[in-house]
């Protein structure tokens, strides 16, 4: 963000400035009419503190400070730099960790060492790195927002392309030709349609608050696969959807992010760490580091980005991250790629919210969060979409954001409102995590409204059963539970063999395909072909002990094999790459039915 | 900075206004003489123009808006670390008060602290063996980490960290410099005590750094007494390469502390009545646990905090479970059995665990291991809750397999002595001996391999 400071813009207005009248926390006020703009970025202080306009009036205007605040004295300066708070984007972005504010980690490191200091003053991206680039256009051609105008390979996996920012457009009067180029030397010259010439380097900037146009939006269609099995099969989530994890601590929200960060058929994954462990991110740097995409065979790293705004750095910039990563996940769907961002913890983004709106003493709502709560959310959650892009590409923009609800109780307002506006909710559970059912996502709890949606890319690419044999595994599901109430009452052992048979199939389901290994190597990440066919295995098994038990044979019989159990282990016994071993499954099964029959002859 | 200012313009609990200074920063500290003699230290937390909020340490008594003299320090709250700290005993604000003089170092640093950059910490994987099975089996320590205990009024946390202390210092790492940081915030005296006596009892008190607020100590001083007592830790762990653990006792004093000082500067209050910067607040002290690349020393933190009326939901305990890598949960259950230590263990939890335990850190078997167990213990609830209604005697075959497992491993697995150092080994082998009790197709969470090499029916003597 500070990129501003290292090359010359077109500056030409005398900036403004002001002093300091009050601190309080990470709130000051500048006293008088100062003439800023509202979410203007400013530079507070000596040590040029980043901080941005959230409210003006005649007497008083009041800025939040991304850094912390200790030191900063009243009469001190403050300077807007007429921009409002924005992000660099060029290539460089991939592969690299980020703070809150777009300030490369790495750098501020070797500036300051193992702890952040603040007002740090480095660049976003590497300035002087020189990428090769291959131009795509001409002299003479006429661009419209948003159109290619050179591919960089950014990374082993991801192909940049620089694009002519929204709200230009002009005919190419020169094109520089294919070789390597700075992120800041022109590639192209525009004539703008008033006469004048505008020079195009790799890099453009863009307000992080503002969301990037697009042609139009496309109605969900595709999956987003994830190689979770819950999700896949159970909970689907579209290309551009929404999801929330809700969860109280320990459940899993953070587990569930990595798997879909890691497997998830996204071509770019934006992962937002906001508000939560410094281990963890360290933890995700080193994990995607090594593991590899399944798709390229590329380091993970290479097609991820980070936003690292762990719980004790400062809560605007906690606040900002979000919108940081919102805005760098538009600018690669701009480029035609899918996208799906991982926004852990959504809450912690809530409370940044509430604890500002209390330094501004605002009139609270619900709980002490601001009453604009929900409509920061739903603009949030509406930036995602599947979207057809002003340069003719097709991306979209999935949001995936874990809600971290006070008790662990879902009526607490973050995770109300956020389910008022997300279409997919995987709602955790803390007697499944406790029992130690990874995923814990609630069967019973959980939804997805893309399911219809999805219904006919899963005929079309997986099997015209797959939504029906889904339908039945949840139908098996919703009877164990009614057949649970029971039980707790009277005990399984009075129940009449059939509803018997229910609570066993239904454990087999339980165990054998909603739980799912993430520490396997098999289990970690599951083809849809292969949720399928365990599917299919299930409930044929499901089909031939019914037809033994209507013959009157007992279920102890029937438990006596250990079929159930093998099934239960086919998510350990079939490896990924050999899913000829299920036509194995059917003859067992078949062979336990002969058994069963002979036994009771 | 030597100018002095005579009289208040107005006092409010640990609050106090003071207007026409000049030159005063945000978070600056500043120093009171009241009446002459008694001597206050106070910190800057609004500012307007020329008129700043100073809340006080050591509360206002016996100030008044004329008796006062205040001067302006020029720096933040600051504390002078040397490595003889260790072995002494300090105030909630860092000064001494064990007789032996004041501290001679020119070393100062701001207690506040500073975030880790995350690219430079280093992931936290060698486990740390207390000797408890509970926390070794299925709640690994790891070296680095936060882990806090959560417990309840009248429940033997107090021992549980004492035993922790004792048997993780002696044991493996004999080789490395290890340290004791401990912190008592609002605590009654004889906790405190029982700490010293405790250090004292296992030759440890030479490595100790005691700091201590106690209950009658002014509340406002136990906001500063955990960032101290942490920023000394750092010095010893990533200047003097030494391994330390904080024991931080008793977190709620704390976020109570907050709460008071928050309401009488007149904040919105969110949670009952907590403000609404609590969750940042803890996360700016627990955060400061870890290991940094290239220093062969970490922070490792065992925060103590009792859960008011033992609800988990109570925001203190709910926020420090966001912010910690796990917690550690006291059940009065099982204290009324006479267990000990009462762990209850479904909820408790080390996030770091996985990645320090299995083949080349503990053994191949102990995730596999320690699955199965939480699965078993979470069956054995159920099936207590079922004979609860119809029975011990209408129970299936099963179930009453699972009691007896229930039974056995809250006695023998979860309960030990108070003195009692298991190993490794002795915790994984009385996993397999008590999960023998339940029949092998019960155990759906381990993997076959293991299964095969390491289970087997443990046949009962009547």
């Amino acid at each position: 963000m500070n990129t501003t400071d290292s090359y010359s813009r077109e500056v030409t207005a005398l900036l403004k400035t002001a002093q300091i009248y009050g601190i309080n926390g990470p709130v000051i006020y500048l006293k008088g009419n100062t003439g800023f703009r509202m979410s203007e970025m400013v530079y507070v202080g000596r040590e040029k503190l980043v901080g941005e306009v959230i409210s003006l009036d005649k007497d008083m205007t009041t800025v939040q400070v991304y850094e912390e605040t200790s030191g900063l004295k009243p009469g001190e300066t403050v300077t807007a730099t007429g921009n409002a708070v924005s992000v660099t984007l060029a290539p460089g972005i991939l592969n690299n960790i980020f703070d809150g504010i777009e300030r490369p980690l790495e750098r501020i490191a070797d500036t300051g060492g193992a702890f952040i200091t603040r007002g740090v003053s480095v660049d976003s991206l590497d300035i002087n790195k020189r990428w090769q680039a291959h131009m795509t256009v001409s002299v003479g051609d006429y661009l419209h927002s948003g159109d290619i105008i050179a591919e960089v390979p950014e990374t082993r996996a991801i192909v940049h392309k620089c694009m002519v920012p929204p709200d230009v457009e002009g005919t190419v009067v020169n094109v520089v030709p294919d070789g390597e180029y700075t992120i800041l030397e022109p590639l192209i010259t525009l004539e703008l349609t008033d006469g004048t010439q505008k020079e195009l380097p790799m890099m453009q900037q863009w307000p992080i608050r503002v969301a990037r146009p697009t042609h139009h939006r496309f109605p969900a269609s595709v999956p987003l696969v994830t190689g979770q099995r819950i999700i896949d099969t159970m909970f689907p989530i579209a290309k551009g959807g929404t999801a929330a994890i809700p969860g109280g601590f320990g459940t899993g929200k953070t587990m569930t992010q990595h798997q879909i960060a890691k497997w998830s058929d996204a071509d770019i994954i934006i992962y937002i760490g906001c508000g939560e462990r410094g281990n963890e991110m360290t933890q995700v740097l080193e994990e995607f580091s090594e593991l590899t995409d399944p798709k390229s065979g590329n380091p993970l790293m290479d097609r991820t980005t980070l936003i690292a705004n762990t719980s004790n750095m400062p809560v605007a910039a906690r606040e900002a991250s979000i919108y940081t990563g919102l805005t760098l996940a538009e600018y690669y769907r701009d480029m035609g790629y899918d996208v799906a961002i991982m926004a852990d913890s959504t809450s912690r983004w809530a409370e940044a919210l509430r604890e500002l709106s209390g330094r501004l003493e605002e009139m609270p709502a619900e709980e002490g969060f601001p009453a604009y709560l929900a409509s920061r959310l739903s603009a949030f959650y509406e930036r995602a979409g599947m979207m057809h892009n002003l340069n003719g590409t097709d991306g979209s923009v999935s949001i995936i954001g874990a809600v971290s609800p006070q008790g662990g109780d879902f009526s607490e307002p973050v995770t109300q409102n956020t389910k008022r506006f997300v279409r997919c909710f995987w709602g955790l559970d803390k007697s499944l995590a406790y029992s130690r059912h990874f995923p814990a996502i609630h069967w019973l709890t959980s939804y997805s409204e893309y399911l219809g949606d999805l219904a006919p890319w899963y005929q079309e690419h997986v099997s015209t059963k797959f939504v029906d044999y889904r339908n039945r595994l949840m139908a098996l599901l919703n009877q164990e539970s009614s057949l649970l109430e029971i039980v707790k009452l009277i005990g399984s052992d009075v129940l009449p063999d059939d509803q018997k048979l229910i609570l066993e199939i239904a454990r087999v389901i339980r165990l054998g395909f909603l739980q799912q290994n993430a520490f396997h190597k098999d289990d970690t990440c599951v083809s849809m072909e292969k949720q399928f066919l365990m599917m299919d295995t299930i409930l044929y098994l499901y089909k031939q002990a019914r037809a033994l038990v209507t013959m009157g044979h007992p279920m102890s019989v029937l438990k006596s094999e250990n079929i159930f159990e093998k099934v239960i282990a086919i998510k350990y016994d079939v490896p990924n790459d050999r899913l000829e071993m299920f036509a194995q499954y059917k003859n067992d099964i078949d062979e336990f039915y002969q058994r069963v029959l002979e036994k009771n002859a | 900075m030597s100018i002095e200012y005579l009289g208040l313009s107005s006092i409010n609990g640990p609050l106090i206004a003071l207007e026409g200074v000049q030159d005063a920063f945000f978070d600056e500290i500043v120093e009171f003489v009241v009446d002459g003699t008694e001597r206050k230290i106070g910190r800057i937390v609004e500012i307007y123009e020329d008129k700043a909020v100073i809340q006080v340490f050591e509360g206002s008594d016996n100030m008044s808006l004329v008796n006062t003299h205040t001067k302006l320090t020029g720096h933040p709250m600051e504390i002078a670390l040397s490595p003889d700290m260790l072995g002494r005993t300090f105030n909630g604000i860092g000064q001494p008060i064990d007789d032996l003089g004041p501290l001679t170092s020119t070393l100062k640093r701001d207690v506040n602290g500073l975030p880790l950059n995350p690219i430079r910490r280093e992931y936290p994987r060698n486990y740390i063996r207390t000797g408890i099975s509970a926390i070794d089996g299925l709640t690994t320590l790891i070296r680095g980490q936060k882990l806090p205990i959560f417990s309840g009024n009248g429940l033997p946390h107090d021992q549980l960290a004492a035993q922790i202390v004792k048997q993780a210092s002696l044991g493996d790492n004999s080789g490395e410099q290890f340290a004791i940081v401990f912190a008592a915030m609002g605590v009654k005296h004889d906790v405190a005590e029982f700490f010293r006596r405790t250090f004292e009892e296992s030759g440890v008190s030479d490595h100790v750094a005691m700091f201590l607020n106690l209950a009658n100590d002014p509340v406002v001083e136990r906001l500063i007494t955990p960032k101290v007592a942490l920023t000394t830790a750092e010095y010893l762990a990533f200047e003097l390469n030494m391994h330390i653990l904080v024991i931080l006792t008793d977190m709620t004093s704390f976020a109570e502390a907050m709460r008071e000082v928050s309401s009488s500067k007149g904040e919105i209050p969110s949670r009952k009545g907590f403000p609404g910067y609590l969750y940042s607040e803890l996360a700016t002290i627990y955060e400061r646990a870890g290991i940094v690349q290239g220093v062969n020393g970490s922070v490792t933190q065992l925060p103590i905090l009792t859960m008011p009326n033992d609800d988990i939901t109570h925001p203190i305990p709910d926020l420090t479970g966001y912010i910690t890598e796990g917690q550690i949960v006291l059940d009065r259950g099982l204290h009324g059995q006479s267990v000990y230590p009462p762990i209850n263990i479904l909820p408790s939890l080390s996030r770091l665990m996985k990645d320090g335990i299995g083949a080349g850190y503990t053994r191949e078997d102990h995730q596999d291991l320690a699955n199965q167990l939480f699965a078993a213990y979470a069956k054995v609830g159920e099936a207590r809750n079922l004979a609860s209604v119809i029975g011990e005697d209408e129970l299936s075959p099963i179930d009453k397999k699972y009691l007896e497992f229930g039974k056995d491993f809250e006695a023998r697995y979860i309960g030990q002595g108070p003195a009692e150092n298991r190993t490794i080994e002795e915790t994984l082998d009385l996993g397999w001996e008590l999960l023998g009790l339940l029949p092998r197709e019960e155990l759906d969470r381990v993997d076959t391999k293991i299964l095969e090499k390491y289970y087997k029916p443990t046949v009962k003597e009547d």
